[in-house]
């Protein structure tokens, strides 16, 4: 990749983050705080391996979720339903966990992400047949089938199969530890030191996994270019031979399947019960980070352990009394909105610059038919 | 006179006239809907067709309302609003915040300029710098309940309240219309002559007095501007040149440039109205509505609004039918148990007499069969129950949405050129 090329790709997300940056340290300065000493904070706080760790904890769920999101993108699908599709997915998967008892190690894990992946590209599914049979919008859908999920199946469900507890959370059983996703701290603490209180979640390695097989699948096979293809420009695809509403079916499906995976992480490496106070907001955080990302398997990555890193470690900013840490929630919105329009720019610039390439090019040779260019 | 205009006025009389005749007609079958409900309920309810009801599903119905003409507003000037649900959310804490430092009124106007300078940054991205318009109102969405967690750390903590919700606040004062619902007319305590009629308990009669007199008493001030919005959008869209430039945008807006019209200009003023209306329908939502502002109260209220406006066809006036209907499931779920239950039987009513009309309209039998077995399993369902769990009123506009998108898609008419980018010079 030559330089330009890199320089394009990275010049609009760094150009929105320090601009960002901008605007936090203004809203800090106005609300009193000194934002270099803050900054100061955030950075030292964030430098340690527990808030590193933490970063990728919560790295790992957005990342998901942003793939989930970027597949639907790719063909221009606003999937807008994560947020339900991960939720009703983790409440199923950890009632079926919980439900099959004791197995064999890998085989319960196994169980557990199958029935949370079949349950995401179910809902997701769902949204997509709409779409095909009866051309309703998969925005208004999937926003609707977030609320009947998540106010209507879980909570009614949640309500008839909770168990008893000594703790006032209404909750679901507890799987078994056999359905548990090991930690890589042992892994870690070989080239660092001894960790305190967190452990990384193993489940990184599922999100890489995954991350990979998307970018192979849209580059690579046959099925990513049908989405791609028809994602830019679906009467040209179909006129290829690309049959669109079976290519959305099948992205959404594949959407809602890594959705599944969302909350699998905090499902199997950190809480093995679903109650009520199972993490929300992951699924429009995701949107977030393939906003930024750019719907790149890359780009991704990089921007969920940065919103990742920047909830993590603006922690310090509340405890040592210099804003509340609520601010984060307001970069991460300026760094979207500065993103989304600094990325519109360049695409503008680069289709101005083509079509000047272009026109020179025709000067040069002359028209076709031997006519010159200026008649 | 010259034929011509003969002809053009009874044109106009056939279809203003039966337009009106129409909604008339669609009003009374509902209320008899309604009162037949209430007559066959296997559990007694009044609470179907009582003012009570229909005087709070009025109020619920606003911020909907607000946020679907918001819609009406952005999407006929050709910009999709996705970002609806973030303006509300700014309009809940300014209205909360502005009613702290200044009354209700003073509340309600920073309610809507918030809106409106939440309406101001979609229609940079969207309109100035081409960002995609969902993606720009995603964007919104997500900056929205950022700002106002932040700011209510900053200014309700110290004030009795915490980081997800305000201390009370006190609404504006409500009326009730003299003579017809029983007000006071000058110190003077005027019959109520609907109420009367509601209590004498006649079939039909009863419901349509009590459903009338809901519009009629103690309704604030607050929601009969947010209804006399409607006529007042009408007016504005359809009977001035800025109505017509405005509807230009979003139709052809190349075809507008060329007559000379500013169509960026015409597209930032539908966004920012749009978000002037939603900012309004969340200031109400937290000052009139729960006399607080609560984190997610708005409940995905500015989608809803969004959806109305679909299937009200991108009109104000099926807006606000699409409203009151969300607003009047919104209120039983607050209310009576019995008349959320005694809702299957009404939907089993409907979808037998939708299937009815479509066997005298010889519509195809596959569709037909469809709706007769959903018709029998609901009906199942009611006749083995006494009630239905406290979520299902909860999600009843969510799946009517699905619902009516699902059967009604092919009467629905966009802009022409709703959504899409648009650079002048460029098609």
């Amino acid at each position: 990749m030559t330089w330009v090329g890199v320089r394009r790709m990275i010049g609009p997300p760094l150009a929105a983050v320090g601009l960002a940056i901008l605007v936090a340290a203004l809203v800090l300065a106005v609300s009193g705080a000194n934002p270099f000493v803050a900054f100061g904070n955030v950075l030292e706080y964030g430098t340690r391996l527990e808030t590193v760790i933490e970063a990728f904890n919560r790295a790992t769920p957005l990342y998901l979720s942003g793939i989930a999101f970027a597949i639907a993108m790719r063909m221009n699908l606003f999937q807008i339903g994560v947020e339900g599709q991960y939720i009703l997915a983790a409440f199923f998967a950890a009632y079926v966990g919980a439900g099959v008892g004791s197995l064999f190690p890998p085989l319960h894990v196994l169980v557990i992400l199958v029935a949370a992946m079949i349950v995401g590209a179910a809902w997701a599914g769902l949204a997509g047949w709409m779409k095909v049979t009866r051309n309703v919008h998969e925005v208004i859908s999937t926003i609707m089938l977030n609320a009947i999920a998540v106010a209507g199946i879980v909570s009614f469900l949640l309500g008839r199969w909770k168990i008893e507890s000594e703790s006032l959370d209404t909750r679901l059983g507890d799987i078994a530890t056999s359905g548990w996703f090991p930690s890589l701290n042992p892994i870690v603490e070989l080239v660092t030191r001894e960790i305190k209180r967190v452990e990384l979640t193993g489940f990184i390695l599922v999100a890489a996994v995954v991350g990979m097989a998307y970018h192979l699948i849209i580059n690579r096979t046959r099925l990513g270019y049908d989405l791609r293809a028809t994602g830019a420009n679906p009467w040209a695809a179909e006129a290829s031979g690309v049959p669109p509403k079976r290519t959305i079916v099948l992205a959404m499906l594949l959407s809602g399947a890594v959705a599944g995976l969302v909350g699998m992480a905090d499902l199997l490496g950190d809480q093995h019960f679903y109650s009520l106070r199972f993490p929300q907001g992951l699924g429009f955080a995701g949107i977030a980070v393939a906003l930024l990302g750019r719907n790149h398997a890359v780009g991704a990555a990089i921007a969920a352990v940065a919103f990742g890193w920047l909830e993590r470690a603006s922690g310090v900013l509340e405890v040592r009394g210099d804003a509340p840490r609520e601010i984060v929630t307001i970069m991460v919105g300026v760094i979207i909105l500065f993103a989304v329009i600094a990325y519109a720019l360049a695409q503008r610039r680069r289709r101005i610059e083509a079509a000047a390439a272009a026109a020179t090019q025709v000067t040069e040779v002359g028209a076709p038919d031997g006519k010159e260019a200026d008649t | 006179m010259s034929d011509v205009r003969v002809l053009r006025r009874s044109i106009v009389r056939d279809t203003v006239l039966s337009g009106n005749r129409r909604w008339l007609v669609y009003g009374l079958g509902a209320v008899l809907l309604l009162a037949a409900t209430q007559q066959f309920a296997s559990l007694p309810t009044d609470d179907l067709t009582s003012s009570g009801t229909w005087s709070i599903a009025l109020a619920w119905s606003v911020p909907i309302l607000m946020a679907g003409l918001g819609g009406v507003f952005s999407e006929r000037s050709g910009v999709v609003n996705i970002g609806l649900e973030g303006m509300l959310i700014l309009g809940t804490w300014f209205g909360a915040f502005g009613t702290m430092v200044g009354g209700p009124w003073f509340g309600m106007l920073l309610a809507a300029v918030a809106g409106a300078m939440g309406g101001l940054v979609m229609a940079v991205a969207a309109v100035g710098f081409n960002v995609d318009h969902i993606i720009a109102g995603v964007a919104i969405n997500l900056m929205a309940p950022g700002l106002t967690r932040f700011l209510s750390d900053l200014h309700f903590s110290d004030r009795g309240g915490s980081i997800t919700q305000s201390p009370s606040i006190s609404g504006v004062s409500d009326f009730t219309l003299p003579i017809l619902a029983g007000g006071t007319l000058f110190g003077w305590d005027s019959p109520d002559i609907l109420g009367a009629l509601e209590q004498a308990e006649v079939f039909f009669v009863s419901d349509l007095a009590g459903i009338l007199r809901g519009f009629m008493f103690q309704m604030s001030w607050l929601t009969l501007i947010a209804f006399l919005s409607v006529p007042l959008a009408i007016l504005l869209l359809w009977k001035t040149r800025f109505g017509l430039r405005l509807r230009s945008c979003g139709e052809h807006p190349h075809a507008a440039d060329s007559l000379g019209v500013n169509v960026y200009k015409y597209k930032y003023y539908g966004v920012v109205i749009s978000g002037f209306l939603a900012g309004l329908g969340g200031g109400f939502l937290a000052i009139q509505l729960s006399g607080l502002y609560k984190e997610g109260q708005t409940q995905g209220k500015g989608y809803i609004g969004l959806a109305t406006m679909i299937f009200g066809n991108w009109n104000p006036l099926g807006t606000a039918r699409g409203a009151l209907l969300f607003g009047f499931t919104e209120t039983l779920r607050l209310r009576d148990e019995n008349a959320a239950h005694g809702l299957l039987l009404l939907v089993v009513i409907a979808v037998v007499l939708l299937i009815i009309w479509r066997f005298l309209k010889r519509r195809g039998y596959a569709g037909t069969l469809q709706l007769a077995i959903i018709a029998i399993a609901i009906g199942f369902w009611y006749a083995n129950s006494t009630s239905v769990p406290n979520q299902l009123p909860a999600i009843t506009p969510h799946i009517a949405v699905l619902v009516v998108l699902l059967f009604a898609t092919s009467r629905l008419r966009p802009p022409a050129a709703d959504g899409l980018p648009y650079r002048k010079g460029e098609s």
